[in-house]
């Protein structure tokens, strides 16, 4: 049965204040539902104070065939970390 | 939990027997309910039950813990549930009914979830404390189960002809066993007196309102008002009492006191 309904990927978000993060996917045969499931297969310890879903096919990824171009040129681009600052000792860990 | 004093006004005896025929409903359609895990459907659904289940059970525990409480005798929750024989038991007979398929057991849930998230609310304003904390606790899950079971009960009554008529089928069955949930006696009428408890039948016409409007939606028909089956609430059961019990209680009649 549950291999006809659709696949959707979960987003929730354990904190107020941050983000939503992937959990996992599940099926349901809609939105609705899907928040429905997530929240009895996801947040049952308490995990959540918000839920996204989407449909698994409506998220487009990058292609792994075009890791090189994407990604290494990044590699040698050491002055984009930001680690060329003195940081003052009252910020703290950032 | 914060334990406010019991209201001493109140009679003892009416108050451990209400306070029985909530837990055993919560107790018994737990176990049922518990009876799905790893046979659902789907396994959304599989966990989703299993969490229904064990909200319900833990709401047992708070039920049957202060009706050891109430009774005096040193009883916890666990020697409620598991060491009294069935005609102890004080649910109403719809709880035991068979889970049948899943569509029977949805629709069962439904008929119940509506009165119970109907009872809690009323429950969480009323004089006493200790029963009021219990009712806020378990209303906020029982409005999911109502969410639920009325989402699932609509989607498959309006869904295929096959699951419309199973579902059909399943109110159809089911529905001789509402009426024991308005149903009132002397221990209601002094609780309600005291204002313990809600009048049971002032429940029923919201959920006529919540079963009219789910059936309708559902595009199913409601059965009309005939016989209905009682029993339960004063210790009289169907059959299928003693196969829960024989079940639910045996490891603890086998071996006394185990623990794990």
């Amino acid at each position: 049965m549950s291999s006809e309904w659709p696949l959707w990927e979960v987003f929730i978000r354990g904190q107020h204040g941050l983000n939503h993060r992937h959990v996992g996917s599940l099926h349901a045969p809609d939105a609705e539902m899907a928040i429905n499931n997530a929240r009895d297969v996801y947040t049952r310890r308490n995990e959540g104070v918000s839920i996204w879903v989407v449909r698994s096919s409506e998220i487009t990824a990058s292609a792994p065939s075009e890791k090189g171009p994407l990604f290494d040129p990044s590699n040698s681009k050491v002055y984009r970390h930001p680690t060329f600052f003195d940081i003052p000792d009252e910020v703290g860990h950032m | 939990m914060a334990t406010a004093a019991l209201e001493p006004a109140v009679d003892r005896a009416a108050l451990l027997e209400f306070l029985l025929r909530i837990g055993d409903n919560a107790l018994i359609l737990g176990h049922r309910v518990s009876e799905w895990c790893g046979h659902s459907p789907a396994l959304e659904e599989d966990i989703a039950l299993a969490n229904t289940a064990l909200d319900l059970i833990g709401q047992t525990q708070l039920w049957l813990g202060l009706a050891g409480e109430v009774e005096g005798k040193g009883r916890s929750a666990d020697d409620l549930a598991y060491l009294r024989d069935g005609y102890d038991f004080r649910n109403i007979l719809l709880v035991e009914r068979p889970n049948g398929d899943f569509g029977k057991t949805l629709m069962r849930q439904f008929l119940f979830d509506a009165w119970h998230y109907l009872l809690l609310k009323a429950l969480k304003g009323l004089t006493e404390k200790r029963i009021a904390e219990i009712a806020e606790k378990a209303f906020k899950e029982v409005s999911y189960h109502l969410d639920r079971s009325r989402d699932l009960v609509i989607r498959l009554g309006d869904g295929t002809a096959e699951s419309h008529r199973r579902m059909q089928e399943a109110l159809d069955d089911l529905w001789p066993y509402t009426g024991e949930m308005f149903a009132a006696d002397a221990v209601d009428a002094a609780l309600v007196e005291a204002g313990v408890i809600p009048e049971p039948q002032s429940l029923k016409a919201g959920w006529d309102e919540i079963v009219a409007e789910a059936l309708t939606e559902g595009t199913l028909k409601k059965p009309a008002d005939g016989y209905m089956h009682k029993g339960g609430r004063r210790g009289v059961h169907t059959e299928h009492l003693g196969f829960i019990l024989s079940e639910m209680q045996f490891l603890q009649r086998a071996y006394p006191g185990a623990t794990w």
